[in-house]
This record gives C-alpha cells, sequence and structure tokens, in this order.
C-alpha cells in the first residue's frame, strides 16, 4: 500500500538531489502551503454553493438556479461582482486598521490549518501540541473582527464587535472543555496521535455517552465561535445592518465573507479530527465475524494483493472519509442555522454559562473517571 | 434535588423541541420535489398556478344572457379608497313611465387600484369580483382605464317575488 509519506519522501529526495538544502525548505514550505490553501478555498466554493442550496430548500425555494445548471455558477459571477466594487473606506474611519482587519482575521484562521492532519502523514505542521495550537489561534480571530467595528467609526460595527467578543470569549470555555474531553480520553494533543488511536473505533462510538455529550457541545459551541446563526450576534441583520462589517464593500467583504466559511471548515476538520476519527474508515468495535468483515472492507484489507498501479487509488480513500466528514459536520452547521431563530443577546449568555459550561465541566468528571475505571474501549 | 431535577428535564425538553424542528427542515431538504413552493414564474406561463383568492383586478360579473347585477348605487366608489372607481348612471323610463337609475358605464381605472377588495366588501347586490388574473402591466397608460360593463348588458331582472298569497 502506497502511502502519503512515500510521496513527500520522494519529492523531498528529487529536491534535494538538485537544489541548496534552504532552497528545498522554502519551495516545500510555498508548496505545501498553497496546496493546503488550494484544497480549503475549493472547500469554501462547494461550501457557499451547498449553503444557498440547503438554505433555499430548508426555505421551500429553488435557491440559486439560474446561472449555470442548477446555479453552479451563480458564486464564480457573484466573485467577479466582488472583484470589481470599489473597497470603499468611510472617511472617518482609521484607514491603517480598517485596511488590515480582513487580513488580519483571513490569516488568524489560516493560521489554524497548520497542525490539520488531511491523511496518513499528510500534515502541515506534525507538533504534539496540535490541538493546544488550534484552540489558541481560533479565540485570536476575535481580534480581527473587534478591529474592523472599532475602526469603521460606526456605532452598529462596535456594537457588533462587542457583541462578537463578549461571544467567543465565553464559548472557547465550552469548546476547549469538549476537546479536553477527548484529548484526555486520546492521551496526546498531536492531531495525528488522536486520529490513530481512532482506528478501533471513532470516540464518538467507543466514549459511551459522554463523547456524544461532548460532540454535541462542541457543534454548538464552535457555531457560536464561528458567528454563525443561531449565534450570529455580531451580524444581526434586523439590528445591526450586518454587524462589524457594516461598511466593508468589494472584496474586503469578500473576505470577511471567505473568513466566515473558512472558520466553519477549521471548526469541522477539527470536530471530525477529535470525534469522527479524521480520516480514519468507519469501524464497528464488535467482535462479530460481519463485523470484521464490514471492518476489513473499510480498511481496505482486499486492495493489498492487487498490483501497485491500482493501488494508488487507495491514496484518495482516506481523503474521502476526511472530506465526507467535514462536510457532514458542515451540514450540521448549515441545518442549524437554517431551523433555529436567533437567541437574544441574554439567552446567549445564559445558554452558554447556566447550561452549556456546567455540563461541559461534569461531562469532563465523568470522562475522567471513565478512563481512571477503564470503561472506554 | 428537585431544581437540578427541573434543571436536566429543561436540558431534555429543549433537546427534544430542537430535534422537532430540525426533523422538520430535514423533511423539507430531502423532498425538495414535495416541499418547494416558489414558482418558477417566467418558464411555467403556459401552466401557470394561481391561487383563486389572489386578488388581480375587478371585473362585474355578466351572466350567459349578458346581464349583470349593477343597480348603479355608487356604494363601491363611495369605498374606494383612491377613486379608482367611476360608476356613470343615467336616467331611463321604464314601459309603465317610471323613470329609473340605471348604470351607464362602470368606468376601473386600473391603474390606481391598489388591490383592496374594499369594493367587493361594500357592493350589497355581489355584483363585482376580483379574479386571479396577473401580468397587468402595459406601455400605454390609458389602456388600464377600463369600462367593465359589456355593451347591451342590462341590470338582471330581480327574480320575482311571489306575493304571500293571503289565505
Amino acid at each position: 500500500m502506497i502511502q502519503f509519506s512515500d510521496v513527500t519522501t520522494w519529492i523531498h529526495q528529487l529536491l534535494s538531489s538538485c537544489m541548496a538544502p534552504w532552497l528545498v525548505f522554502l519551495i516545500e514550505l510555498v508548496v505545501a502551503a498553497v496546496a493546503a490553501v488550494v484544497a480549503l478555498l475549493v472547500c469554501v466554493i462547494i461550501m457557499v454553493y451547498m449553503e444557498r442550496k440547503v438554505a433555499g430548500h430548508m426555505q421551500l425555494r429553488h435557491g440559486p438556479n439560474r446561472v449555470g445548471w442548477h446555479g453552479l455558477c451563480q458564486l464564480f459571477a457573484d466573485i467577479i461582482k466582488l472583484l470589481l466594487k470599489e473597497s470603499f473606506t468611510p472617511t472617518r474611519a482609521d484607514k491603517l486598521l480598517f485596511t488590515v482587519a480582513p487580513v488580519l482575521s483571513l490569516c488568524v484562521s489560516l493560521l489554524a490549518l497548520a497542525p490539520i492532519s488531511w491523511g496518513p502523514g499528510l500534515v502541515l505542521w506534525n507538533t504534539n501540541i496540535g490541538v493546544l495550537f488550534v484552540t489558541a489561534i481560533s479565540s485570536m480571530g476575535v481580534i480581527g473582527i473587534l478591529m474592523a467595528g472599532w475602526s469603521s467609526n460606526n456605532k452598529y460595527a462596535l456594537l457588533g464587535a462587542m457583541r462578537s467578543g463578549a461571544q467567543i470569549v465565553s464559548y472557547e470555555l465550552s469548546a476547549g472543555l469538549s476537546i479536553v474531553t477527548i484529548v484526555a480520553l486520546a492521551g496526546t494533543l498531536n492531531t495525528g496521535g488522536i486520529i490513530e488511536s481512532q482506528a478501533n473505533g471513532w470516540w464518538v462510538l467507543k466514549g459511551h455517552l459522554p463523547a456524544i455529550f461532548a460532540f454535541i457541545i462542541y457543534i454548538i459551541a464552535s457555531t457560536a465561535e464561528c458567528n454563525r446563526a443561531p449565534f450570529d450576534l455580531a451580524e444581526a441583520e434586523s439590528e445591526l445592518t450586518a454587524g462589524y462589517h457594516t461598511e466593508y464593500s468589494g472584496m474586503q467583504f469578500g473576505i470577511f465573507y471567505l473568513n466566515e466559511y473558512i472558520n466553519m471548515g477549521v471548526v469541522a476538520m477539527i470536530a471530525s479530527t477529535l470525534f469522527l476519527g479524521g480520516w480514519q474508515p468507519f469501524y464497528l468495535p464488535f467482535d462479530f465475524p460481519l463485523a470484521h468483515a464490514f471492518n476489513d472492507i473499510m480498511a481496505l484489507k482486499f486492495m493489498e494483493t492487487w498490483p501497485a498501479w491500482i493501488s494508488w487509488v487507495s491514496l484518495a480513500w482516506p481523503l474521502v472519509w476526511f472530506f465526507g466528514k467535514l462536510f457532514l459536520i458542515i451540514f450540521f452547521m448549515m441545518w442549524f442555522r437554517w431551523t433555529f431563530p436567533r437567541l437574544r443577546i441574554d439567552q446567549l449568555l445564559k445558554l452558554e454559562w447556566k447550561y452549556l459550561l456546567p455540563l461541559s465541566i461534569v461531562n469532563l468528571v465523568i470522562v475522567a473517571l471513565f478512563i481512571v475505571l477503564g470503561l472506554h474501549f | 434535588m428537585k431544581a437540578l431535577y427541573n434543571y436536566l428535564k429543561e436540558v431534555a425538553f429543549a433537546f427534544v423541541s430542537l430535534a422537532n424542528g430540525l426533523l422538520l427542515t430535514l423533511k423539507y431538504f430531502v423532498t425538495p420535489w414535495k416541499s418547494i413552493i416558489t414558482e418558477n414564474y417566467p418558464d411555467n406561463r403556459d401552466h401557470p398556478s394561481v391561487a383563486d383568492e389572489f386578488a388581480g383586478e375587478v371585473i362585474l360579473i355578466h351572466d350567459e344572457n349578458n346581464e349583470h347585477k349593477c343597480t348603479a348605487c355608487t356604494l363601491c366608489q363611495m369605498a374606494c379608497p383612491n377613486n379608482s372607481i367611476q360608476i356613470i348612471s343615467k336616467q331611463v323610463e321604464t314601459e309603465d313611465g317610471k323613470k329609473k337609475k340605471v348604470l351607464d358605464q362602470w368606468v376601473y381605472h386600473l391603474e390606481m387600484c391598489t388591490f383592496c377588495k374594499q369594493c367587493i366588501d361594500a357592493c350589497p347586490q355581489d355584483a363585482i369580483k376580483m379574479i386571479n388574473s396577473y401580468e397587468l402591466s402595459c406601455f400605454d397608460r390609458s389602456t388600464l382605464t377600463k369600462v367593465l360593463n359589456r355593451p347591451g348588458s342590462k341590470l338582471k331582472e330581480k327574480a320575482k317575488v311571489t306575493p304571500k298569497v293571503q289565505e
């Protein structure tokens, strides 16, 4: 079976044979970063189309259906429109911060991609503090939002940014605690290590009820961290026009829009890494012959005897699972967005401080007991 | 203990009620051919589906004998909030020599009508109604002023009320 590490080592050796080590390092950095960003941008394109179709169908509409087949080219038309529009800066705005804010928030959300494991051996930065890094970086995103809101010199923008700050600071806690439950179960902070610990069943199945509970809490808290409905108080169209990006237009607005979807993608990647086994295929943790056969098929055991040129296909198998889970969680988040009405600010804070936080602390204690007593699989 | 029970009950109930909503939208999502209510308007022009209750324009009801029920009482004209109805009546002499006011022209200014249905409510004879027509716009404003009573139409005779035979 060919692994991704074989491919990357081959590329590394090829480059090393004809270049200086520092140049190889530089080229590999750029190629890896561009590959990750392009993969994410393709995901974002699919997500935007998906969002509009899901929204349409859940609200008994068609969604985009005029530009191209079933509206497939609608997004490209929108991007061209945004690129052609002027990026207007208000006269009284703080010009430097106003220009920096979208770029900063984009950088922060792209940084969170670094420790994500896309496939076996396919990781930009294989660090043993991967999950910690992602949680640290994702709470930096609020700085870009605050900067945008404050520098636009607009009351709506400022209010939206402040709400966003309060919201992200609150929901970081329960998101972090539900991440900690899985980190405790897996015993590592390395994303690749967490995924490998799920080779004999995903944590959401192996960890009994507390893991499922942590999964639900994580989905709720991460939706809030992405500032998406039903927690979109930072935008709150009906109250604050567009919240923190009220004054932005053209591609600067486009970057904020892109940023929202990149954040969603990152959050979904973390959720699939922690709870749904990342790139691991589905595994039944039972001791029946049928379950064994199923697991062998899922792990592509039958391909081992095949000629090498066909087994190249098996390289795509972990990616199929990774992106499949990614889009499953993104679909969940879209499903919530187009079903639930928006919360008021007091309801939002009540949900976090009176329900999610105490419940996730109790949940963490129960998981700790499970680990001590060895009750999990 | 009671408080803890109530707290957990609240959480469980919240999940149940949220799940109800989620199932409904999921049903809409997976069966779009059944649930979508948007009309693909210019595409389905040859087979439109417009609700009967849709208020398009006012018509004066004529029966097969080209008779209508309008007595030219002008109640609709008075009910109209923006003067889009003009009732022009004339005096005619009936066979038995009496002078009677009858409808000459029922002028309807569609360009001013807001489709509020107050004329329909005001009419004591149920002589007018609104039909579900659409695509009412045109290039020449004057074509929107319509005379609703057809040429040669006349007032429908009231069914003879048989006088109660005194016994």
